[in-house]
């Protein structure tokens, strides 16, 4: 079985400091992958390179078959890429229902080719929100809300552009735990029907029971990729957490 | 409500206000209609581009004299059509020039909206202030180059001789005024269809967020580029009738301070997220200039635009618009 996201020799520089070295990484499809690794390792460059929000200088993205290099943000959306953000980037003015409209409008509408009916759209909207607990406030600003629905939002965006895969970028910090395996819960569901789920995670009861594998970057290398048991126990993935 | 009906019903609204400024038959009522309906096109273009996407353009009145001179360059080559062509074509571009005022109006808008598209693709990857003062550079820019433009009259300006009256309307200035009603018939109506698209949800995302934009699916830079053009190209049909209007038209007026400012102030006092708000702005603010032009004098214009803004940045910064939905929301909840 050929791999749905084939990253292949990934490089990145601001200036002097290389956040990305040489970076290798296949995802099947339909796999529930673990990222981890300290702050400033490069998780997120990572992520910003898969998903085009950065162009990486060196080294290929493959999607769905496809060489992703070059293009934009919004053509790999449309490929079946999709993401949250660290920190939530909601549409401010937008009601929440709204900020679920845009990759409705602009993904999921020119991916099918055939205009969505509003009540559709609608009906879709009510569904993502219920499914992330924010049905009530579906009229409501992102002002209103608290960081934590706020992340929920962010969660919630990203599944409405309907992709292949989803990339979550710390979707849970900041939250209870209760609120942890709610999200935990609802990631599975999605993987269940079909979604490929990567998995950027500090908290790491959650990481441990979501991936089937699990890969870890410190100061933009690879040093493990394997069965999670497998690598919490490598002496150089303890020594990069815990020190010598 | 749906567009067409829509349409008709301002088209209603400006008959209505032609009509009963022909009943109250003073020809000057029609001279200060037409400025403040003028600035119904500009400030609902500009919110296009500034309020829809956020994207705040300076050069607002680079894009009025674009619209403004491409009619003079008209003008000049329909009187000087034996000097610049050979005999033999000559007579065939008599049959053509002069150009209808209607066709000046889409030409206009068409070399406008280039201008905007050209500049949208140069100066869009910046962001915030960085792009404001590209579009001031560009206004800099073209007016230089029309100062030293012969053909259009340089910097002494060009006399354009407009007809004394057209036939069933009369006089030429209700003449024009009726164009300037169709035209904010159209500018709002397109800015309001535009809110309620696809279209318009995008121009939000841009406006809130344009790396979220990207991560949905927005194209961000293709709608940006539809917006500049789009914007640009109702300021310059908005310009191109200028020069008839005025009679004698120089640079330092068709790029008048006047018109990047009250462009920018009129969707601001109105409020900025709705195609109503540069419509009560420029309406509102218009008159109080037109007023404070034969009350006081034309030269307080301006001041009364910065105080306005000055106060409507500190007690309603979403505008008019704001103001009311805030107010109304407020009694909803109780």
């Amino acid at each position: 079985m050929s791999a749905l996201l084939q990253v292949r020799g990934i490089s990145k520089r601001f200036g002097g400091f290389v956040a990305l070295d040489g970076i290798n990484l296949d995802v099947q499809p339909g796999e529930r992958l673990g990222l981890i690794g300290p702050n400033g390792s490069g998780k997120s460059t990572l992520v910003n390179c898969i998903c085009g929000t950065l162009q990486n200088e060196v080294g290929t993205v493959h999607f769905d078959g496809q060489a992703m290099d070059g293009l934009a943000a919004h053509q790999r959306t449309h490929r079946g890429l999709s993401r949250s953000f660290q920190l939530p980037r909601p549409f401010a003015s937008l009601s929440l229902a709204d900020n679920l409209k845009i990759p409705m409008f602009y993904t999921v509408h020119k991916r099918s080719g055939t205009p969505l009916h509003a009540d559709n759209i609608d009906a879709r909207c009510a569904e993502l929100l219920r499914l992330v607990g924010l049905a009530a406030k579906a009229h409501h600003r992102p002002r209103d809300l608290t960081q934590v629905e706020m992340r929920k939002l962010e969660l919630a965006r990203a599944m409405a552009a309907e992709p292949k895969l989803l990339i979550a970028d710390e979707a849970m910090a900041g939250l209870s735990q209760s609120e942890i395996s709610e999200i935990l819960a609802l990631l599975k569901r999605l993987n269940e029907s079909g979604i490929t789920i990567i998995l950027i995670e500090h908290i790491m009861s959650a990481v441990m029971s979501f991936s089937q594998r699990l890969v870890v970057l410190v100061t933009g290398k690879k040093i493990a990729d394997g069965k999670p048991e497998a690598v919490v126990r490598d002496p150089e993935v303890v020594r990069a957490y815990i020190g010598e | 409500m749906r567009t067409p009906l829509f349409a008709l019903c301002a088209l209603a609204v400006a008959a209505l206000v032609f009509f009963a400024l022909r009943l109250i038959g003073n020809e000057y009522y029609f001279v200060a209609g037409y400025t403040i309906v003028q600035y119904i096109v500009l400030a609902t273009a500009w919110n296009i581009l500034g309020g829809y996407t956020g994207y705040v353009n300076f050069g607002s009145a680079a894009f009025f004299a674009v619209g403004a001179y491409s009619s003079v360059a008209l003008i000049t080559f329909a009187n000087s059509i034996d000097d610049l062509l050979p005999e033999s074509v000559a007579p065939l571009a008599h049959s053509i020039f002069p150009l209808p005022l209607g066709v000046m109006v889409v030409i206009g808008g068409l070399v406008s909206g280039v201008v905007g598209y050209g500049m949208g693709y140069l100066t869009l990857r910046l962001r915030g202030a960085f792009f404001a003062i590209a579009t001031l550079a560009l206004a800099v820019v073209l007016q230089t180059l029309v100062v030293n433009w012969d053909f259009v009259g340089g910097s002494s300006g060009a006399y354009v001789i407009r007809p004394d009256s057209v036939p069933l309307v009369g006089s030429y200035v209700q003449y024009l005024f009726i164009l300037m009603l169709l035209m904010a018939v159209v500018a709002v109506t397109i800015a309001r269809t535009i809110e309620h698209s696809k279209l318009g949800y995008g121009f939000a995302a841009i406006r809130d967020d344009e790396l979220a934009a990207e991560a949905s699916g927005v194209p961000t830079l293709q709608l940006k580029l539809i917006a500049t053009a789009l914007s640009g190209a109702l300021m310059g049909m908005a310009g191109a009738p200028f020069p008839y209007f005025i009679g004698f038209l120089q640079p330092q007026s068709a790029f008048g301070l006047e018109y990047a400012v009250n462009s920018i102030a009129m969707p601001m006092i109105g409020g900025t997220m709705s195609w109503v708000g540069p419509l009560i702005g420029a309406i509102l603010l218009g008159t109080v200039q037109q007023v404070a032009n034969v009350t006081i004098s034309s030269a307080v214009n301006l001041l009364i635009v910065g105080l306005l803004l000055i106060g409507f940045v500190i007690v309603a910064p979403n505008g008019i618009v704001g103001l009311v939905q805030d107010w109304t929301r407020a009694r909803r909840k109780p």
